[in-house]
């Protein structure tokens, strides 16, 4: 599904190599997780791949399913069926939610060249799955995430993910900022997505996350790179011991 | 009392009297005095100049020339507030057009034609006609107003003495290209009535439009303006109102392309617990021709327990030019006011420019007022976040302007009326994707 071949990624307002080398394959049907300390690129990766502004790929390539990401523009990358949930979702004032939803859903159905979906029908599409979100209708009538506290932001990415139905799914720290019973609603929810078409990257700093969405594969990312790639008993181990250990039998 | 006697230099002077001159006075009716007193106030003020205060950024040239510039009127395609339910009366290049309206009735509102009631030796209108214009020009003088009350033989004279039962659209079409048009409305809201004015389009290619509001105790006042889209306008209007106790005044305009469009407005809020708010939404792209849209507003608090808003946005783009001068005066013993201002300008590119100057001049020790005024580029995160979506970018940027001038849209109270203007932004916007 993604494959990153040897990536790399700069700023492009200062003299500085972020990525510096990522591999990188997410098969269809898999959750694979990204964990490492701060600064290491997990989150320019995420923003590299959806077609951010401000980076400058010097060297290596990102393909999903064989189509060539980086030349893509970003809304052609969501059509195609790319979608990163963000840390920090955007707040939109005066932007209806729903209107919101069904501009994004009816524009990348447009690029795929299918018909347009009827308000009717995506009312409908979007109440279903705002309910197992717990997202009520006065929430979703509301702009977009204004007023939102930090985990009804977060259930809102994962209902645009839901709504939008992408097939490569990026989330970037989707649980930074939630409690507990936030974490496991969000949790469920992209539970609910995982499909045998469908790919994750769930990027984190803990492991409680990945108690709730149980990742196959864990990459560790330290300096621009993948330094260890392992089992979900990867995740436990930095749990345990932090990063230092892992960094240091790369060092 | 008038301003002290300054500057009238022989520039000055020379001009005022060849605008004077070349002017086709009405005589007589009932509104020979007020005219007549007009007519010297604007003498004695003379025509503007860039060199007075508030005019430092906007060229009066347009509407001080003895002649109008040419301007071609646009073409309407679907006319705004279509299919409303609401009396309308046109007025083509100034002139009432008696076919192309309603019938004038509507229950709770008394209509008549400045024109017509003018030979009337006594109407309810005199006491008011010019009124508000003559208190509006302290403290700082708006020549353009005497010299529409002194020339205007068009109008309407509004009397609302209860709930108004549908809404009274004034329509503006312009057919000459050279119709120099001066319109006076005088609106008067008996105690508890209530009205919405529609006022749409532009009425000439030149226009001087007045309209003189008394909101009486406890009146609601609703009134909302889309200017229009004709691109080589030059208009000036004048909005007076007094608002008085425990009433509502509220105002929105939507300017959409014009070479040259200032809206003034001075809104005295006489009686305590009035409320009274003005907002405007401004759209100029300089590929559609020069863009230049001036808001110059005072709102004068002499009352206690009163409330002011305004709310005014700017969406500028190729060299568009916006200007916003706002002013809240609270006078002594006009206690616990609680006034906001806020002017902001979305800048979609590096060619154009917005100039603001607000202003607050506080006597009363227990108030809560306050201003603000940016200028700002697209957000480039929010516009990203749309994309990772799947939106274009034309379609993102769209969104994020209608994202701008939502504060200014909700203060539009009627959610049918603010749907349609609403729509007439987005059309605006889909016709500059490219």
């Amino acid at each position: 599904m993604l494959e990153i071949k040897n990536l790399q990624v700069r700023l492009e307002d200062e003299d500085k190599q972020i990525l510096k080398g990522v591999d990188l394959t997410v098969e269809a049907g898999k959750v694979h997780a990204i964990m490492g300390p701060n600064g290491s690129g997990k989150s320019t990766m995420s923003y590299v791949l959806s077609g951010r502004d401000g980076y400058q790929v010097t060297g290596g390539s990102a393909t999903m399913d064989g189509e060539d990401l980086l030349e893509m523009e970003p809304e052609a990358r969501a059509a195609a069926g790319l979608f990163l949930a963000f840390q920090y979702p955007v707040e939109i004032p005066g932007v209806g939610n729903m209107t919101f939803l069904r501009t994004a859903l009816n524009a990348q159905r447009k690029a795929r060249g299918e018909e347009e979906i009827s308000a009717g029908d995506f009312l409908k599409l979007v109440r279903e799955k705002a309910k197992t979100l717990k997202i009520d209708a006065e929430m979703l009538k509301r702009p977009v995430n204004v007023g939102f506290s930090g985990g009804e932001k977060k259930r809102n990415e994962i209902l645009q993910m839901a709504v939008l139905e992408p097939k490569m799914c990026i989330l970037d720290e989707t649980d930074s900022g939630l409690d507990v019973d936030a974490m496991k609603l969000v949790a469920d929810g992209v539970n609910a997505l995982r499909d045998k078409g469908r790919a994750f990257l769930v990027i984190t700093h803990y492991q409680r996350l990945l108690d709730h969405i149980k990742p196959d594969v864990v990459h560790i990312m330290a300096d621009g790179r993948i330094i260890k790639t392992g089992g979900p008993e990867l995740a436990l181990e930095v749990e345990e011991n932090g990063y230092a250990d892992i960094l240091r039998e790369k060092a | 009392m008038m301003a002290a006697p300054k500057r009238n230099d022989a520039a000055r002077l020379e001009a005022t009297e060849a605008r004077i001159a070349a002017l086709d006075l009405p005589k007589g009716g009932f509104t020979a005095p007020a005219r007549a007193a007009a007519l010297a106030r604007f003498r004695e003020m003379g025509l503007p100049g860039r060199r007075d205060e508030y005019w430092r950024w906007t060229d009066p040239a347009l509407f001080a020339g003895v002649e109008p510039q040419l301007g071609d009127a646009f073409r309407v395609d679907k006319p705004i507030f279509e299919g409303r339910d609401k009396v309308r009366l046109v007025f083509v290049d100034g002139v009432y057009d008696a076919a192309a309206s309603d019938d004038p009735a509507i229950a709770g509102v008394e209509i008549a034609r400045l024109a017509e009631a003018d030979r009337a030796d006594i109407h309810w209108a005199k006491a008011l006609y010019g009124a508000l214009e003559a208190d509006g020009q302290v403290p700082v003088e708006r020549p353009f107003a005497a010299l529409n009350t002194a020339t205007a033989t068009e109008g309407l004279l509004i009397r609302v003495t209860g709930k108004a039962a549908r809404p009274l659209h004034i329509s503006y079409r312009q057919s000459a290209t050279n119709s120099d048009v001066v319109l006076h409305h005088v609106v008067r809201l008996e105690k508890g009535a209530e009205l919405t004015l529609l006022e749409t389009g532009t009425p000439g290619a030149r226009s001087n439009v007045v309209m003189e509001v008394e909101v009486g105790e406890a009146a609601r006042f609703h009134h909302l303006r889309p200017q229009g889209r004709a691109l080589d306008r030059a208009m000036i209007t004048h909005l007076f109102a007094r608002v008085a106790e425990g009433a509502l005044f509220k105002s929105f305009t939507l300017t959409a392309n014009g070479r040259m469009t200032r809206n003034e407005a001075v809104i005295r809020i006489a009686g305590d617990g009035a409320v009274a708010h003005i907002a405007g939404a401004a759209l100029g792209d300089g590929v559609d021709g020069p863009y230049h849209h001036d808001d110059t507003i005072f709102i004068d608090h002499g009352a206690e327990d009163c409330e002011s808003r305004q709310v005014f946005k700017k969406v500028l783009k190729n060299g568009a030019h916006g200007i916003f001068q706002g002013k809240i005066l609270v006078r002594p013993g006009a206690q616990r006011t609680d006034g906001y201002q806020i002017s902001q300008s979305l800048l979609l590119d590096e060619d154009s420019q917005f100039l603001a100057k607000p202003e607050l001049e506080i006597y009363a020790d227990d108030v809560k007022c306050s201003h603000g005024s940016t200028t700002g580029a697209i957000d480039e995160t929010a516009l990203f976040y749309l994309r990772s979506r799947g939106v274009p970018r034309a379609d993102a940027e769209a969104l994020l302007v209608l994202s701008f001038v939502a504060d200014a849209i909700a203060e539009i109270e009627n959610a049918e009326f603010a749907a349609d203007i609403e729509a007439r932004i987005e059309d605006w916007l889909a016709r500059r994707k490219h």
